[in-house]
């Protein structure tokens, strides 16, 4: 095989993973909130029935995964697969390709765009080496959270924040009924009463409300930092709350800063690891200069979750 | 006014029993359906309220609920 060429920069960042047995590995593709064109579908089996083993793999993280390629077709394989059209993932310390649920334009509990902030995150912050371990970011267009947002690095949940005109208000109930966390209890005066501690920003009393009377008053991002899953599990915790669609990317950015920063020497860490040893309030102070109006006053440190009890030994 | 009772029907049934009633009403005509308490009381109503009725009122009733709508445009 000695004049077998391969075309290093394919591998930049990463996407092709060695499999058992000589010379096979996986291409990982890079299909940001999992959304495909049926176009892109095709073309991607029509590779994968030239090269492959004639089956693919569906990753928890939305991608196709071409399985069996030899080492010696990577290059026809990124050719075949057309540059523009579908392009390889990436794997090790890097900024991952961002999930999402299907978003709002057909899902009725969607709340924002969570198919554009993928794309968005994807076109400007994927690959991005952070010099400590993968960095995965994940967005959920409701409080539903389907796609599990804090258990990622950076998990970002849609949500809105209701405010009522009382003046159009018909005393119909149907919030009060429609409010799964017990927000809204209907009044004396037949007017619904809004415990705002309660609320989960789902939207659901906007949806319901026959007269519009409910009304959005902010519209954004929940975001929860620190989160991940394997073998010692973190589930992520608040840092800001309505993060406005279009700051999405400079939010994350700024994340990575601090983390590429605080992880310095530390080796292969996720961010959540580092917050635990370095306290919350680094992290809050170093958002809130860019992010004033949107990061919470005080957070609480990542969770653990204790998924080896009781076997773990004492 | 014409009553449709979607008690005992679970979601996403009742709410495809719900279409298929007013698909024989005429467009500004009120009527009421019946609901069992929980998922239905919570989702029926909006998901009608997004098909283009327009949804007039809540009600309990012995341990049921009553909405009251105006059949939308088709």
């Amino acid at each position: 095989m000695a004049d077998v060429k391969i075309d290093l920069r394919n591998l930049k960042a990463g996407g092709f993973i060695k499999e058992r047995g000589k010379d096979l590995f996986t291409v990982r593709l890079r299909v940001p909130g999992g959304r495909m064109s049926v176009e892109r579908l095709s073309r991607i089996a029509s590779v994968a029935q030239k090269y492959g083993k004639g089956f693919v793999h569906l990753s928890v993280r939305q991608s196709i995964e071409l399985i069996n390629i030899n080492f010696a077709n990577f290059d026809a394989v990124v050719a075949e697969l057309g540059e523009e059209q579908q392009k390889v993932a990436s794997c090790g310390a890097r900024v991952r390709v961002p999930t999402a649920c299907g978003g709002c334009e057909y899902n009725p509990n969607g709340l924002v765009d969570t198919q554009k902030s993928a794309l968005d995150v994807d076109e400007k912050l994927f690959g991005t080496p952070t010099g400590h371990h993968k960095f995965k970011v994940g967005f959920a267009g409701c409080p539903f959270d389907c796609p599990k947002s804090a258990t990622n690095d950076v998990g970002l949940q849609g949500a809105i924040w209701p405010e009522l005109d009382a003046e159009q208000c018909i005393n119909c109930g149907l919030c009060a009924k429609s409010c799964t966390e017990g927000a809204l209890t209907m009044g004396e005066n037949g007017i619904p009463l809004f415990a705002e501690e309660k609320c989960i920003y789902c939207g659901d009393c906007l949806k319901v409300c026959p007269t519009g009377a409910w009304k959005e008053q902010k519209r954004g991002y929940t975001v929860r930092i620190g989160g991940k899953w394997g073998r010692s599990p973190l589930v992520g915790t608040l840092y800001a709350t309505f993060l406005p669609e279009d700051r999405v990317v400079d939010f994350i950015a700024s994340v990575l800063e601090w983390y590429k920063e605080k992880a310095e020497g530390a080796g292969r860490v996720r961010i959540g690891d580092i917050i635990l040893r370095e306290g919350c309030e680094t992290l809050l102070a170093h958002l809130r200069k860019d992010f004033p109006e949107y990061v919470v006053d005080r957070t609480i440190p990542p969770q653990i979750i204790q998924t080896q009890l009781p076997l773990q030994r004492q | 006014m014409q009553t449709i009772d979607l008690r005992g029907v679970s979601c996403p049934t009742n709410f495809v029993k719900a279409k298929l009633e007013l698909e024989d009403i005429e467009t500004g005509t009120t009527v009421e359906f019946l609901l069992d308490d929980g998922e239905p009381v919570k989702n029926v109503p909006r998901s009608l309220k997004a098909e283009g009725h327009k949804l007039l009122g809540l009600k309990e009733k012995d341990g049921h609920y009553v909405l009251t709508l105006e059949k939308g445009e088709d």
